[in-house]
C-alpha cells in the first residue's frame, strides 16, 4: 500500500512501465496565460492527431502499463471530438483525467463526457476574482465562466481538483484560494507555484515570487493540510528558485511518465523539446512501448550514468535525480549539469541572486502566450 | 509542525465505509498486482489491502467487514480490525473513501 508516484531509487537502468501519460490534444486555447507550459513554438492545428490516432495511442499506453491518462492542451475542450477521445480512453481502461480551464465546456458537453466515462476533472485557476483571473488568462469573462463550470461539475458529482497556479501577483491570496477550493467542493487542491520554463521564463520579472511570499505560502499550506485533513488534499509545488534542492523532475527521467504532443511526438517531459539534439519519435506509427523502452530521447538521462559531479557522487541523487534537465539546459547550458537550483551547483548563487532581483521587480508587463496557426 | 489542531478521521464499528466516486480497484496485468486508482494517484495494493477493499461495498458496516475477513482468513478479529481501520482511515484522510 505504498504510493507509486515515485520509482525505485536503487535501480540500475532497468526500464519500468510508465504510470502516467499526458496527452496534449491541441495547443489551441482561449486563454493566453503568461506561464503556459506549451512550447514557444506550438503545434499547428492541421497537424493534430485524429481521434482514431489517439484511440490507438491509448490502447498502446494501456498495453505497456499506463494507468493514469491526463488529457491536456492547450484547452482540450477546443477539440469538438473530445467526447469521442474520452470514450476511447475509457474503452482502453485508462483512468481519465481532463485538465481544463473550463472554457468550451457546457452542461451538455459535461453530460456527454460523463457518459463517455470521464473519471475526474482538474480545473485550472488563474486568480480568486475576475480582475486577477481575467488579467492573467488574458480573457475577459473567463473567471465568470469558470465559476459556472465548477458549479456544473459539482452538481454532477464529478471528482474535482482545483489547480491554482501561483506567483508574485496572486500568492498573497493563497488563503482565499484554499477557501474557494472548499466552496467548489473540490477534493484536491494543487498549489502550483510557477516553474520558470518556456513562456514563464519570459515573465520572470512579473511572476517570480519573493522569498518571503514563498516561505509564507509553505506555512499556510502546512497549516491548511492539518486543519483540512479528510476534507481537502493539498498538493504543493514550491517556488524552486528559492529552494536549496531541486525538484525530482518527472520522478526520474523516463521512469514514470511520458508526454505526447498534439502531432504524436512523444517526449519524456513537457519541456524536453528545449534540449537540443533530442529526437522525438511519433506515435502511434511507432509503438509507444518501443519509444518508451528504446527511444534515444528516453534513454538520454535514464538512470545515473549520464550524471556529472557533483551529482554522480551525491547521496541525494536517488531523491532528486540531479533535478530538472530542462532547467540545467536553460541556465547552465548543459542538460547533464546539476540543476542550478541545487546548493551544490556552482551556478546556485547566481540563480538565487537573479531570483531575488526578479522578485523585487515591480510593475513588469506580462508577455502572453500566443495561439498556434 | 502545524499551527492548528489536526482534524482526526474516525471509523466507528457501525459506520459503513465506501470508496468515493472516481476511486476504484483495478487489476494491473502489466505489473501483476491490484492497484487503487484515484484522482492523480495510483496506490499499489498489497494482498491485505485488496482483501479489505473487496469487502467494502457501502452497505456493510466496518464491524461486518472485520467479521467477514476474520472468518475468511481464519485470523483474530482484533488484529484485522486494527489493520483494516488504519488502512481505511488513511483512505478517508486522503479523500478516497468516506464512511456514513
Amino acid at each position: 500500500m505504498t504510493e507509486q508516484s515515485r520509482p525505485d531509487t536503487a535501480r540500475a537502468v532497468a526500464v519500468h512501465p510508465p504510470m502516467a501519460m499526458l496527452a496534449e490534444l491541441t495547443h489551441r486555447c482561449a486563454l493566453s496565460c503568461p506561464y503556459c507550459s506549451n512550447p514557444l513554438e506550438m503545434t499547428r492545428r492541421d497537424t493534430e492527431l485524429s481521434a482514431a490516432d489517439w484511440a490507438e495511442i491509448f490502447a498502446q499506453a494501456a498495453e505497456i502499463g499506463v494507468l493514469q491518462l491526463h488529457l491536456s492542451g492547450g484547452e482540450p475542450a477546443s477539440r469538438r471530438d473530445l467526447e469521442e477521445i474520452v470514450a476511447s480512453a475509457h474503452a482502453a481502461d485508462l483512468y481519465t483525467n481532463l485538465i481544463t480551464s473550463g472554457i468550451g465546456l457546457t452542461e451538455k458537453r459535461l453530460d456527454a463526457l460523463e457518459a463517455a466515462g470521464l473519471d475526474h476533472v482538474q480545473l485550472s485557476l488563474q486568480g480568486v476574482d475576475a480582475e486577477m483571473a481575467d488579467r492573467i488568462g488574458g480573457y475577459r469573462g473567463g473567471f465568470e465562466r469558470k465559476m459556472a463550470v465548477a458549479g456544473w461539475i459539482g452538481a454532477r458529482g464529478i471528482p474535482l481538483t482545483l489547480n491554482a497556479v501561483m506567483h508574485k501577483l496572486n500568492l498573497d491570496r493563497l488563503p482565499e484560494t484554499i477557501e474557494l477550493a472548499l466552496a467548489m467542493g473540490a477534493r484536491r487542491l494543487e498549489v502550483a507555484t510557477v516553474q520558470f520554463h518556456g513562456w514563464a521564463a519570459r515573465n520572470r520579472a512579473a511572476l517570480m515570487p519573493t522569498r518571503a511570499q514563498a516561505r509564507e505560502a509553505s506555512r499556510i499550506v502546512r497549516e491548511a493540510r492539518a486543519r483540512l485533513r479528510g476534507r481537502l488534499v493539498i498538493d504543493y509545488v514550491t517556488a524552486d528558485h528559492h529552494a536549496d534542492y531541486p525538484k525530482p523532475c518527472m520522478g526520474g527521467w523516463g521512469s514514470t511518465g511520458l508526454n505526447v504532443l498534439p502531432d504524436g511526438r512523444v517526449m519524456p517531459c513537457h519541456a524536453a523539446h528545449t534540449i537540443p539534439g533530442l529526437d522525438f519519435e511519433r506515435a502511434p506509427g511507432r509503438h509507444l512501448g518501443e519509444i518508451w523502452r528504446e527511444g534515444a530521447a528516453f534513454n538520454a538521462f535514464r538512470g545515473f550514468d549520464w550524471m556529472q559531479e557533483p551529482c554522480r557522487s551525491c547521496d541525494r541523487k536517488g531523491i532528486d535525480f540531479g533535478g530538472c534537465r530542462c532547467q540545467a539546459m536553460a541556465i547552465a547550458g548543459d542538460p547533464a549539469a546539476t540543476d542550478p537550483v541545487c546548493v551544490k551547483s556552482p551556478l546556485h548563487a547566481r540563480l538565487a541572486a537573479e531570483a531575488e532581483a526578479d522578485a523585487a521587480a515591480e510593475g513588469a508587463e506580462l508577455t502572453y502566450r500566443t495561439n498556434p496557426a | 509542525m502545524s499551527d492548528a489542531p489536526a482534524a482526526e478521521a474516525t471509523l466507528p464499528d457501525a459506520a459503513r465505509p465506501r470508496l468515493l466516486r472516481g476511486v476504484r480497484v483495478k487489476h494491473d496485468a502489466v505489473r501483476g498486482m491490484d492497484v487503487l486508482l484515484a484522482p492523480e494517484r495510483a496506490l499499489k495494493l498489497d494482498p491485505i489491502g485488496a482483501a479489505i477493499l473487496a469487502e467494502v461495498d457501502g452497505t456493510r458496516s466496518f464491524a461486518e467487514i472485520v467479521a467477514r475477513l476474520a472468518a475468511r482468513y481464519n485470523a483474530p478479529a482484533e488484529q484485522i480490525s486494527g489493520d483494516a481501520r488504519t488502512f481505511l482511515v488513511s483512505l478517508i484522510e486522503r479523500r478516497m473513501a468516506e464512511a456514513a
